[in-house]
């Protein structure tokens, strides 16, 4: 067969197919079920404003609730009509700070010393016992924040000064559970700073100091802020290790030592018995977690933007 | 001239700055190392809080209980069965009967009975770990000097049979079955909502969508979704599972009301609620292995004419599979943790027999230890210690799996 017959017979045999896209009803039902599925975590968040909106709406509507009261006055009582937020804010923002203080200085010098001094033998020991620490579930914390370290602080500070439940032991160790969060989005950031900026540096004299403070730390700022604020808001929705440690009944007070309920634990506390639907409980439960809710959401945005807005392109 | 005085002014200090370089890589290592101690501590704490002497006063002599000269633990179910009958009010017997009839209890269960209500242990005092081991001539003297009667056991909380037990008021015979088949069910109907559809959209994100507006907003709603405290995905499962579809999750759609369910508080509710938490993270997961799964395998099956749907169920999800069972293992491990969700929910605060359908009412390993943990008396610590081991065995059993599979069948291309 020579060449043009061939090309002949192949053009022939082309023109026979059909070459209009087919219409397939399986790949058509597939595709559809998959689009479903990535579309129903739309409709978790829906549900979730919803469901929280709906029964807040209620809660402030209810003649006992005053929005300009519960924002001035000091106590939470809800069966006598009290509403005064403070002392559920105040708590929540005081173990927050507390678990932020540690877990800030701590993961920054941990996610420095992985990145910049750690030899590769060093971090594959050290890695896993970070990752080990941040699968650790919450309860467990909370079990180790009321048997060590409140006895410890008690033991150091004074049986008086320090209650059995206090807002301090809970916070430490919350800081200890945000660690890890903290130092993997850190030392992630640390890390994608180039090599070339390093090596710029020593070769103009620095120290290993110099060069990991002045120059990595600088560079990779707006990962660092994303992962405080990922950790900030990690800490105000941790609830076991409150409700376990930190201790039961609203108080209006700035001391440490003190027990003071903060809004998880309230909501754990008043939900663990039988709650009756629509009863000023009930509501409530829905306003505290929606504005939970709001605070975080707007906490895990900003820090997403940061990233995004900040983030500093390599070569 | 000039030239010299710059490089004397540059050593000048370069003693100083090397101090603070050491200086402050001892103060890094210090913090990595104050990490490591918090782990050790936590661990350390738990073993202490798991093991020691216990001092235990019976209020009635078991030695007085043999009849005929067979000691009470070698009777058989129905000399034991005479004994409890003997030694309760019939009121209180008649109700254990209605609870669970006698029938069908085993002799081991009768037996832990007679324990509980006739010999009933009281526990006049529990050491750790820690004293148990430093001053055991100590306890052993102030025991014999203020309980004469009692009797001082060293004991480990964490045995075979605690892991065996149901759950029960009295801390000597407590046990975390109930918990742990709880938490066994919890998590079947998080795996049954959270696997397929979190593989779908994650199948769906990298393979199908388009950048539009619409698959960006899924996206960042799913990256928002994995950040919402648990505690939230409680509320919502107690406002939607247990109040809405109350009719569906305690069973009554499917006309099994049981009288001992809580309305929607249900293994059921409590498993899709986690689901919901999960759902994110098996999606964010999924998405990685997906990624990490070469173009140039798409185009080859694309080019032998493959369509679409064929080319991911044949290429991509075999070479992602590792990578998406690795990352369903880790949050199904998340999921085993959780605790605040579940208490929202409404999870039992007693309950002794096993969940045995999707409608039972719930309590799982965590609420388990959390409700112990919150009650003021040692023992009831050293409980909360021993279920601890339990679910740390049980979450370090499903890591080691996670890290085995990707291990060993994770691809690198």
């Amino acid at each position: 067969m020579t060449g043009l017959a061939l090309e002949k017979s192949v053009e022939k045999k082309a023109s026979a197919i059909n070459l209009r896209r087919k219409r397939r009803w399986g790949e058509t039902i597939i595709q559809s079920l998959l689009f479903f599925s990535g579309f129903f975590s739309i409709f978790t968040t829906i549900a979730i404003v919803y469901e929280l909106g709906k029964e807040a709406l209620l809660f402030f509507q209810m003649p006992q609730v005053n929005i300009l009261e519960s924002l001035t006055t000091t106590e939470w009582v809800p069966h006598t009509g009290k509403f005064g937020v403070w002392p559920l804010l105040t708590s929540t923002l005081m173990t927050t700070a507390i678990a932020m203080l540690i877990a800030i200085p701590l993961g920054m010098a941990v996610a420095i010393y992985l990145s910049e001094y750690a030899d590769r033998r060093v971090r594959s020991f050290l890695k896993p016992i970070l990752e080990v620490l941040a699968g650790i579930p919450t309860i467990v914390y909370g079990y180790f924040a009321l048997t060590f370290m409140t006895p410890i602080l008690r033991a150091i500070l004074g049986r008086d000064v320090v209650q059995i439940y206090n807002m301090a032991s809970a916070g430490l160790v919350m800081g200890i559970l945000i660690l890890p969060l903290v130092t993997s989005m850190t030392e992630d950031a640390l890390s994608a700073v180039p090599r070339s900026l390093r090596e710029a540096a020593y070769g103009m004299g620095a120290t290993k100091l110099e060069v990991a403070v002045q120059i990595v730390v600088p560079a990779a700022l707006s990962g660092i802020a994303a992962a405080i604020i990922v950790g900030i808001s990690r800490a105000i929705g941790e609830t076991m290790i409150v409700a376990v440690a930190a201790g039961a009944g609203p108080n209006f007070t700035l001391n440490p030592f003190e027990g003071a309920e903060t809004i998880t634990g309230h909501i754990v506390r008043i939900s663990g018995g039988d709650l009756s639907y629509n009863s000023i409980d009930y509501n409530s439960l829905f306003a505290l977690g929606l504005f939970l809710f709001l605070v975080t959401l707007t906490l895990n945005m900003i820090s997403q933007a940061i990233v995004r807005r900040f983030r500093e392109v390599y070569e | 001239m000039k030239e010299k005085a710059v490089v004397q002014g540059f050593s000048d200090n370069l003693e100083a700055r090397n101090r603070w370089g050491v200086i402050w890589q001892v103060l890094f290592q210090a913090s990595t190392i104050v990490g490591i101690i918090a782990l050790v501590a936590l661990m350390l704490n738990i073993i202490n809080g798991a093991f020691g002497y216990v001092a235990y006063q019976a209020r009635v002599d078991p030695d007085t209980l043999a009849v005929d000269g067979v000691p009470l633990t070698e009777q058989s179910k129905e000399q034991l069965l005479a004994l409890l009958k003997s030694k309760i009010s019939s009121g209180a017997y008649t109700t254990l009967d209605k609870a669970k009839p006698f029938a069908d209890r085993t002799r081991e269960e009768v037996y832990q009975l007679v324990v509980e209500r006739v010999i009933r242990p009281d526990i006049v005092g529990v050491w750790n770990l820690w004293p148990s081991l430093t001053q055991a001539n100590e306890i052993r003297a102030t025991v014999a000097q203020e309980h004469p009667d009692a009797e001082l056991d060293f004991v480990s909380w964490l045995t075979r049979s605690f892991v065996a037990r149901p759950q029960t008021s009295e801390p000597l015979t407590a046990g975390v079955r109930t918990a742990i088949l709880g938490s066994l069910w919890t998590i079947l109907f998080t795996i049954l909502l959270a696997f397929p559809i979190g593989v779908g959209a994650a199948i769906y994100l990298e393979e199908y969508a388009a950048d539009n507006w619409l698959n960006r907003v899924i996206q960042t709603n799913i990256n928002n979704l994995a950040g919402v405290p648990s505690i939230i995905y409680g509320i919502l499962g107690l406002a939607i599972f247990v109040r809405t579809l109350e009719p569906l999750t305690s069973g009554e759609l499917f006309g099994l009301v049981d009288p001992t369910t809580a309305n929607g508080r249900t293994v059921l509710s409590a498993g899709l609620t986690l689901g919901l938490l999960v759902l994110p993270i098996i999606i964010i997961n999924a998405q990685e292995a997906i990624r990490a799964v070469p173009r140039s395998l798409r185009n080859a099956s694309f080019g032998v004419g493959a369509t679409k749907w064929q080319t991911v169920w044949s290429h991509v999800l075999p070479n992602a599979l590792p990578g998406i069972l690795t990352g369903t293992i880790l949050a199904i491990s998340r999921a085993i943790g959780e605790t605040a969700p579940l208490v929202v929910v409404g999870a039992s605060t007693a309950i002794s027999f096993d969940p045995n359908s999707p409608f039972s009412k719930f309590t799982t390993l965590p609420i388990q230890i959390y409700q112990w943990t919150a009650r003021p008396q040692d023992e009831f610590r050293s409980l909360a210690a021993a279920s601890i081991l339990v679910l740390l065995v049980l979450l370090l059993s499903l890591n080691a799996t996670a890290v085995l599979l990707r291990n060993r069948f994770s691809r690198r291309f």
